[in-house]
């Protein structure tokens, strides 16, 4: 906390606590005082932290459900052309468009798409980025060790560089304190 | 209905058991008609009811066993549901008898004159004959009578004597043999019910497309009886929208390896086109079985499979009861469906012995088990794992 008279861009907060239920505990104060640029980290995944940290549901199973319906309408499509339209043979005496024959490529493809749209989708709907305020602080080495911290990040609305101390050590944080961005030429940026 | 919060007792729900009671008596007398009127078509509706409600003793058999074998904690809060199901199995050997005893109106192997003029049936004698039958039939009853009541006294040994580490792993150490017992006979069973209906046809898949059956069907059971009872106020704080998200789930995926199992004989007949394999298809095909046949892949696979697949329909009591009775229901489209085109090769319709019959094992069978059900605490009270399974998050 002393790098608060290092001159630099203010990006965030960052509070330390004892254990992971109070870092759940700490979630919904955070989440019910309105914050939305805030996250919280933790060595391990904790039971509850979605809905504490008011994440709604995503919307992957839709991503999901639509590649696998393409994938599986795309492989049928696929198999009616190639072997009922475009070269016709007569295998074992049976029908061009021998639908039941085309069931394990559909099937294969359908969930070839599906995985598709589940990885990809992932990566799309997560926020890009490749900096995060809470590596200004030499403390936050420890959240993959045991500690267990809140970060509120600059640009949310109700962040006020004056309250958010404050606020986070009413809510329970151990050591709080403002994340600097202490490269001038990103700074300044 | 009451629930006694100290001892997890039904009371005053004696009624249940006795409407069951007299629903299975009124079948029996319809049955009896039934065997007067015609008594062929009589056994095959009476095997069909027969297998309904043997199969969705076979699955909670198998919930129970992979219960223990999996140390799983979800399904501690509901297992004792599955554990009065298997303690019913023994019982269904009564039911079993009438079967026993239509063999020449349902087994076309049991006619000596028949196997005389028939290679086939000669090379298949040493296994399929009726005294080898009758055993076969009395050895999957008593294993599944071992299995079951076994584990079922241990169970409420456990109520009764609190929690041991040395009850934990007996029931391990039976369960894990158990398993494999369990699927040998289950298999076989499946082969000697069903299958020797049709002595010419091969599927070396049949045994496990039966068992995919039975466990979907015992799972749906499962999701109506506790749905109904969370309906009547009964365990209300211990069952929640996860829970029914768990049975859900599995009722979804039993109902796809049921799916695949059946793909996946369709399949290979399909594709190889040996006549005396595809008769069965052919079979299933003629006259108003084209129905049926349809019934079922869009009736047991295909709607489910687009209803159940979303979140909010398994966490509803109301719609994963719906979709239970209706996978239920589908069940026995799916037996008849095996069972019925031997007697009435050009017609699907069902007589009203089918229902005679469902009613007289359905309503004994329920009787049967309700009896157990409220003799002893509808949740296992002293599993140390109850607290957590009430309290489990469904992601």
């Amino acid at each position: 906390m002393s790098d608060a008279t290092v001159k630099g861009k203010i990006v965030g907060a960052l509070a330390r606590f004892d254990d992971p239920a109070k870092l759940l505990t700490a979630a919904e104060h955070v989440r019910d005082a309105g914050y939305r640029d805030f996250d919280c980290h933790s060595p391990f995944p904790i039971h509850g932290m979605d809905d504490a940290m008011g994440e709604k549901r995503s919307m992957l199973p839709w991503i999901v459900a639509g590649m696998a319906f393409f994938g599986g309408g795309g492989a049928l499509l696929m198999q009616w052309w190639m072997s009922a339209v475009d070269y016709q043979l007569v295998i074992a005496g049976k029908p061009f468009f021998s639908y039941q024959a085309f069931f394990p490529v559909t099937f294969g493809l359908a969930i070839l798409f599906a995985a598709f749209g589940a990885v990809f989708g992932m990566i799309g709907l997560i926020k890009q980025r490749f900096h995060h305020p809470v590596f200004n602080s030499d403390n936050f080495g420890r959240f993959s060790d045991d500690a267990f911290f809140v970060s509120i990040e600059a640009t949310d609305p109700n962040f006020d560089k004056e309250k958010v101390l404050d606020f986070l050590k009413t809510i329970g944080g151990l050591e709080v304190e403002l994340l600097i961005e202490q490269n001038e030429e990103l700074a300044v940026a | 209905m009451n629930l006694n919060q100290e001892t997890y007792k039904l009371s005053g729900a004696n009624n249940v058991g006795m409407i069951a009671l007299v629903i299975g008596v009124v079948g029996l007398v319809l049955c009896g008609v039934g065997y007067a009127v015609d008594h062929a078509r009589f056994f095959h509706a009476w095997l069909t009811a027969f297998l309904f409600w043997t199969t969705i003793g076979i699955g909670g058999l198998f919930m129970v066993l992979l219960h223990h074998v999996s140390n799983s904690v979800w399904s501690v809060v509901v297992r004792r549901i599955g554990e009065t199901m298997m303690a019913t199995l023994p019982y269904m050997f009564i039911f079993a008898i009438p079967v026993l005893l239509g063999i020449h109106d349902l087994y076309h192997w049991s006619h000596a004159d028949a196997v005389a003029h028939d290679e086939l049936l000669q090379w298949k004698q040493p296994f399929l004959n009726t005294p080898f039958f009758v055993i076969r039939t009395v050895i999957f009853f008593a294993a599944w009578a071992l299995l079951g009541w076994w584990l079922y006294g241990l169970s409420i040994k456990q109520d009764k004597e609190g929690h041991s580490f040395a009850l934990l792993k007996k029931f391990k150490t039976i369960s894990a043999p158990g398993l494999i017992l369990y699927a040998v006979t289950v298999c076989l069973a499946g082969f000697d019910w069903i299958m020797s209906i049709y002595p010419h046809w091969y599927s070396t898949i049949f045994g496990i497309y039966f068992f995919a059956g039975s466990i979907m069907s015992n799972m749906a059971f499962m999701a109506i009886l506790v749905s109904m009872l969370n309906k009547r106020g009964v365990l209300k704080k211990e069952i929640n929208s996860d829970r029914y998200h768990d049975i859900g789930k599995l009722v979804f995926a039993y109902m796809i390896l049921w799916g695949y199992m059946a793909f996946s004989q369709y399949f290979l007949i399909w594709y190889a086109n040996i006549p005396e394999e595809t008769i069965f298809y052919m079979n299933r095909w003629g006259g108003s079985w084209s129905v049926a046949s349809m019934i079922l892949v869009f009736g047991h696979f295909t709607i489910p499979f687009v209803m159940l697949m979303g979140r909010t329909t398994k966490r509803s009591a109301s719609t994963l009861g719906f979709f239970a009775v209706w996978l239920l229901v589908m069940h026995y489209v799916d037996l008849y469906w095996l069972v019925m085109p031997n007697i009435q090769p050009d017609s699907a319709m069902p007589s009203w012995m089918d229902f005679a019959a469902m009613m007289a094992i359905g309503g004994l069978v329920m009787w049967l088990f309700w009896r157990r059900f409220t003799a002893n605490a509808i949740v296992p009270l002293r599993d140390p794992r109850l607290q957590k399974s009430i309290d489990l998050v469904s992601p």
